[in-house]
């Protein structure tokens, strides 16, 4: 499938899903609540049978105070890709896991979790992956701050 | 409904048997983080029953070192120099992933000549990985010997890469818009020599340890990794292929020169860890084959399409670029904000994914085969922390 | 002097015979003997862990395509010396929550069944220390005695990996023992007597890997396997497997106790291979076939004693070679390997055995 005809099959499951724009490669935007039921469904349609998340990262849009969480999908039976964009509140960045669609989902949302601060509903395992249980604060913010860390000089 | 994270400690409670009047005791054993035979510092959490792994945790993150958030104040060109330091033994081709993400997503045109030494460079560097590998299988299974002769001949590549490139490990030789120098004069020649050198090596290494009939009782039907398994966990490279599943990028998306070479992709059946060996011998002999067919035939050309002063700037968006290194795929996913840094740099990690699939494999088997099944899954744990 | 069949008639004399013999006459000059005996196998021991260090060095250097030791004397022949000599000066680590008196013991039980058994291996007909007429009785009872270094050294080190090396070695080492034993058991079938001495002067007319035929053969090949199994050497090092296990058993042992153990392992390779070498290829007793006279005293112009290290050495350099050619076989396989295979054809071939003695059946007569 091209990716506009991916982007079409996907609105029609998910009315309220919109092309991310400014993005090289066919991505929608869908909103956080309807995310878990999204994944699911696009898993499953054997249209679109997205069976590998690719990976799962977040982006921190300091400025519009969100978190941008992206899912890059791909399907090896048919050969094309997606990306899934939700955003969260910085102040409240809830979202459900995936991890019983994917099973790598456990993994990446811990990785998410420990460096942006992203929390997982339904996820069996949360905790820190590369950092210390008991370590304060998400590294990977723009507004990380911790006493080891330097500046550069403007 | 509040969601609360969890520590470690919580984690190995809640694998705990319950006991019952005729239960044996569980113990944890830990493999690692320094420990001969964990290809880098990993951790391993082995709850174990007598000699059975009943459940694996791998800790990891010893080598974290935040390569993205260090992404965030360098510049695109900067960058590709941490990006050998990642999966640091295909290093060249993760150059080339980052490469091909700015150069497609600014535009930058490059010349034949330029994909065809990206595409020979490439696949000695998967020789070399591989090479590597074998050696340090052979050492993991007990045949020491194994290791030294994998050495031996790596240094052969070693050296084609030092002459034309400066370095050994950490090339930083594939940039957006070319490759830092042309190829040494010798480069051509001591490739030949070097395939006429390994060929028939490598005929003597399938005698030696493919067909040693230990090899072969430790390596069958160990380790078994069903296909559905594997793309959920989403593992790619040499670990997806003995599965079953035929994906390879090389194939799939054809970059570089690879659409017009000729080879095959060695896919295993059962996904058991002797399958995982075999694909990657049979890779080894794939790519002598490729640059066989690309070796006599470099276009004329300039090795860099840009001034190597020129400022690279992304225009603003959301760019993703995947190639397939000796592990696996690697992924490099950039958001700018139009800027010469980029906002977000993310790395799909192939060893993030391999690794996890242990935890799969592992239950029911014995430590010998826990040790076995990460040899075969041929991790770099560098990759998995960045 | 020389016997029915052409060959030189040796005279056996231990080392415990003169003892004995001087004992009623001057018991200074008997107890001189037994100081003499127990200097000897010092020296033996300390000069074999020179000597085999060195040379697994750098067999395993020429296997691997590579040269070894090369800097310590002419091609690095003081290298042992000078390993000896880091040890003794290495700080002797022992953990805190250790069984403090078990883990100093360990490493001494090992070297002490290893050096019980030297004391009887026939090395010529006059190197012997001495000679007890239960001989093979002896060197199984004894050699078993090994096990308990291992299984208190990885008790005592209070970590887990320790404990499971040492429990795969017992497991490992009473299985074998009995593939070793009925092995053996073949050999004293066709020889008759339980006494070393004797079984090597029973191969006068020829070594028993052929003379018994098949059998001999069989016996041969399963008593090979089944002692590089009881000494922990690769394809059957489990019990240390380095990139399994770390260290196995020996891994909080450090400086000169760490030593010992390295020691015995390379005294238990000579030890295997010199009973090995005793029972099937004649020990000491030169090359002989059958009545060719002329041949017979050709092969015996050669002194026994290096038609002892011959054969033994040989054999270790397939010990040797078996390391560095082969991986380590896993704890279940190995298992397998012994009640499943080596043991149905061992006792398989003990029975042949037992008819072919029985009814005669032999090409060679005996005499």
């Amino acid at each position: 499938m091209t990716g506009e005809e991916i982007v079409l099959a996907v609105s029609r499951i998910e009315e309220r899903a919109k092309p991310r724009e400014k993005c090289a490669m066919p991505a929608v935007t869908v909103p956080v609540e309807s995310l878990a039921v999204f994944m699911r469904a696009i898993h499953d349609d054997p249209a679109l049978s997205f069976d590998m998340l690719c990976t799962h990262t977040a982006v921190d849009w300091l400025g519009e105070n969100r978190f941008e969480l992206l899912y890059v999908l791909c399907s090896l039976k048919h050969g094309h890709y997606l990306t899934v964009s939700t955003s969260v509140p910085r102040d409240k960045p809830e979202v459900s896991s995936v991890s019983s669609i994917w099973r790598i989902a456990e993994w990446q949302e811990r990785e998410v979790y420990d460096l942006m601060g992203v929390l997982y509903s339904g996820h069996p395992d949360l905790r820190r992956m590369f950092l210390e249980d008991d370590w304060n604060g998400f590294p990977l913010r723009k507004d990380y701050k911790d006493d080891f860390m330097l500046e550069l000089p403007e | 409904m509040t969601i609360r994270p969890i520590t470690l400690a919580d984690r190995i409670a809640a694998g705990q048997k319950v006991e019952s009047l005729l239960s044996t005791q569980e113990y944890f054993v830990n493999m690692g983080p320094q420990h001969p035979s964990t290809h880098g510092v990993l951790r391993l959490l082995v709850r174990l029953d007598g000699e059975t792994v009943r459940e694996v945790i791998p800790v990891v993150g010893y080598v974290h070192r935040g390569i993205e958030k260090m992404g965030e104040y360098l510049t695109y060109r900067k960058f590709i120099h941490l990006s050998d330091r990642l999966d640091y033994l295909s290093a060249i081709t993760n150059n080339w992933v980052v490469a091909m993400a700015v150069e497609k997503a600014a535009g930058i045109e490059i010349n034949d000549r330029i994909q065809t030494i990206r595409t020979l460079c490439a696949e000695l560097q998967r020789i070399q990985s591989h090479q590597l590998w074998w050696g340090v299988f052979g050492m993991d299974l007990g045949a020491f010997t194994a290791f030294l002769y994998g050495f031996r001949d790596r240094e052969v590549v070693t050296d084609i890469f030092e002459e034309t490139t400066g370095a050994r490990l950490t090339m930083n030789y594939i940039q957006p818009g070319g490759v830092m120098f042309d190829i040494h004069p010798d480069f051509v020649k001591n490739v030949k020599k070097f395939l006429a050198y390994f060929k028939p090596k490598l005929e003597e290494y399938e005698t030696l340890v493919s067909g040693n009939v230990i090899v072969q009782a430790r390596l069958r039907g160990v380790g078994i990794l069903s296909p559905g398994a594997a793309v959920s966990i989403g593992t790619t490279g040499p670990v997806l292929r003995a599965s079953g599943v035929a994906h390879d990028l090389r194939k799939s998306e054809a970059y570089g020169v690879y659409g017009k070479v000729q080879f095959d992709i060695p896919v295993g059946v059962k996904g058991d860890c002797w399958d995982r060996y075999w694909v990657r011998i049979e890779e080894m002999r794939q790519s002598i084959r490729i640059i066989e067919q690309l070796i006599d035939s470099i276009p004329e050309g300039k090795h860099m399409t840009i001034k190597p002063t020129a400022k690279i700037k992304l225009p603003e968006g959301l760019y993703y670029n995947q190639m397939e290194t000796a592990r696996g795929i690697l992924g490099a996913l950039i958001v700018s904000d139009g800027g010469e840094k980029p906002y977000r740099i993310h790395l799909r990690s192939p060893n993030f994914n391999n690794l996890w699939s242990v935890t799969a494999m592992a239950p029911g088997l014995r430590i010998a085969d826990l040790v076995a099944i990460l040899s075969s899954i041929d991790v770099v744990v560098p990759d998995i922390d960045r | 002097m020389t016997n029915a069949i052409g060959t030189t008639l040796w005279q056996v004399k231990t080392l415990a015979d003169r003892t004995t013999g001087a004992m009623p006459d001057s018991p200074w000059l008997a107890i001189g003997y037994i100081l003499l005996g127990v200097v000897a196998v010092g020296a033996l021991v300390a000069g074999l862990g020179l000597v085999l260090i060195y040379a697994e060095r750098k067999i395993a250097a020429h296997f691997q395509c590579r040269l070894g030791p090369m800097r310590v004397g002419w091609h690095g022949i003081f290298q042992t010396v000078a390993d000896t000599l880091k040890l003794l000066l290495k700080e002797d680590v022992i953990p805190e929550r250790a069984d403090k008196l078990l883990h100093l013991m360990a490493p001494f039980l090992s070297l002490l069944a290893t050096v019980m058994v030297l004391v009887v291996i026939p090395y010529s007909p006059v190197l012997q220390i001495a000679d007890v007429n239960i001989g093979v009785l002896y060197v199984s009872a004894v050699g078993g005695f090994g096990i308990l270094g291992i299984l208190v050294a990885g008790w005592s080190s209070n970590n887990k990996w320790s404990m499971l090396g040492a429990m795969r070695a017992g497991a490992q080492i009473i299985s074998y023992e009995i593939s070793v034993t009925i092995a053996l058991l073949t050999v004293v079938l066709f020889a008759g007597t339980l006494q070393l001495s004797q079984i090597v002067l029973s191969q006068a007319e020829g070594w028993w890997i052929w003379r018994a035929h098949g059998i001999g053969l069989v016996a041969f090949l399963i008593f090979l396997i089944a002692s590089v199994a009881e000494i922990n050497r690769t394809p059957f090092d489990i019990a240390e497997g380095e990139s399994e296990l770390t260290g196995g058993f020996h891994t909080e042992y450090s400086g000169m106790r760490f030593a010992f153990f390295f020691l015995s392992e390379f005294v238990n390779m000579f030890v295997a291979a010199a009973v090995t070498a005793t029972l099937f290829l004649g020990g000491w007793m030169p090359f002989h076939i059958g009545s060719f006279q002329a041949f017979n005293s050709i092969m015996d112009l050669i002194p026994p004693a290096i038609w002892f290290a011959g054969k033994t050495g040989f054999l270790i350099f397939v010990i040797m070679w078996f390391r560095w050619t082969f991986p380590r076989m896993r704890v279940d396989q190995l298992m397998k390997l012994e009640w499943k295979i080596l043991l149905p054809i061992g006792l398989v071939n003990l029975a042949a055995a037992s008819i072919a003695v029985l009814f005669n059946l032999y090409f060679f007569p005996r005499h």
